[in-house]
């Protein structure tokens, strides 16, 4: 009987901390996977216009940005107060838009190509004749699907 | 010298966590977690000089923005809150009496049926984006409202819904759900085939 004879010890013992790092990492790296990093430096302005009848987009792979809008306050010294396009992190002009595109497309593999989206992140006081120019030289390269990316709201207020 | 020689001592592991928070912590901070959404469009080929197809001019929608930010359907000035509900009354006017799922108002001077509508919407150059998109969005939205309705009684889900499930790319991996929803897709955009055609602004 008195192999079984409980050992009194008298206090109770600590819980082991020993795998809370472990823990803590599998959260970490499951946070570095799921998100993601902001990538680009934005030069200009970029307060999205709202819309409610919008999609969401697919998979990063499969979209490409095309920022525009005035440059902001602190590059207005050098690259003037009037509309601009951003592709990537440097300022363009409408015609290197395709290279842009060529580029974007060489990054990807061919079958995932056509699902590839260009999202149109342009600021709310933007010019439709810019965003005329932006769409010609989409159309003229075959890259026919874009999305017009948005804040959440209701554009009527 | 006077030390006992042993086993070396172990590193002490408890701080490990809190660094382990600490990097966590960060990630949580600099990274986003957001999916953008925006008004998916299709824009046209391009072509040097686009034929004219020859079209009604009850079966056209004219709507026009000015340089103020105005709006002009059909050469009224029309508020944007009732925009959507004259593009959707334009829709389903159903002026032939061919389209059964219609419940418009059979007005012979408005559209023939929804396959025969068109939406042509003009731009002045200096016409903000904002305005731009409001237009867009309230356009989507009166297509979007008819194919919702005639998609949720024929197959009990949204269009919306259904179109999101058919172009992801991640749908492929599932067997024969993309084969299984094209036809339903296609059958809705027939229906309400989305006509929407937008003239260079003018500069």
């Amino acid at each position: 009987m008195s192999k079984f004879k409980k050992k009194t010890t008298g206090e109770t013992p600590a819980i082991s901390t020993a795998s809370l790092p472990d823990i803590v990492f599998m959260l970490l790296f499951f946070f570095m996977t799921a998100t993601t990093m902001k990538d680009t430096d934005l030069k200009i302005e970029n307060t999205l216009p709202k819309a409610n009848q919008t999609a969401k987009l697919h998979k990063k792979e499969y979209v490409m940005y095309i920022y525009a809008g005035k440059p902001s306050e602190r590059y207005r010294s050098t690259l003037g107060g009037s509309d601009r396009i951003q592709l990537a992190d440097k300022m363009a002009s409408p015609s290197e838009i395709r290279n842009f595109i060529i580029t974007e497309r060489a990054q990807r593999n061919s079958e995932d190509e056509k699902y590839l989206t260009a999202s149109l992140k342009i600021d709310r006081q933007v010019k439709m004749g810019l965003v005329a120019a932006i769409k010609l030289e989409l159309r003229k390269i075959d890259q026919l699907k874009v999305n017009y990316t948005t804040a959440q709201g209701n554009p009527v207020e | 010298m006077g030390k006992k020689r042993g086993a070396p001592p172990e590193v002490n592991a408890g701080s490990m966590a809190d660094i382990a928070f600490l990097l966590l912590i960060f990630f949580l901070v600099t990274t986003t977690i957001g999916v953008d959404q925006g008004i998916n469009r299709l824009l046209p080929r391009y072509e040097e000089n686009p034929p004219v197809p020859p079209i009604n001019d009850r079966n056209i929608l004219t709507v026009l923005v000015n340089k103020d930010n105005q709006l002009l359907v059909e050469e009224k000035l029309v508020d944007i809150k009732d925009l959507r509900q004259t593009a959707i009354d334009f829709l389903e006017n159903n002026g032939k009496g061919i389209c059964a799922y219609c419940n418009g108002k059979k007005d012979p001077n408005s559209s023939d049926s929804p396959g025969d509508a068109v939406i042509s919407l003009n731009n002045d150059g200096q016409t903000t984006y904002e305005t731009y998109i409001a237009v867009q969005n309230e356009l989507v939205a009166a297509y979007n409202f008819l194919r919702d309705r005639e998609c949720k009684k024929r197959y009990g889900m949204t269009f919306t819904e259904m179109e999101y499930i058919f172009n992801d790319p991640a749908s492929k991996a599932t067997e024969g759900l993309v084969e299984d929803l094209e036809p339903k897709v296609k059958k809705i955009q027939d229906l309400f085939p989305m006509r929407l055609s937008e003239a260079e602004p003018k500069k």
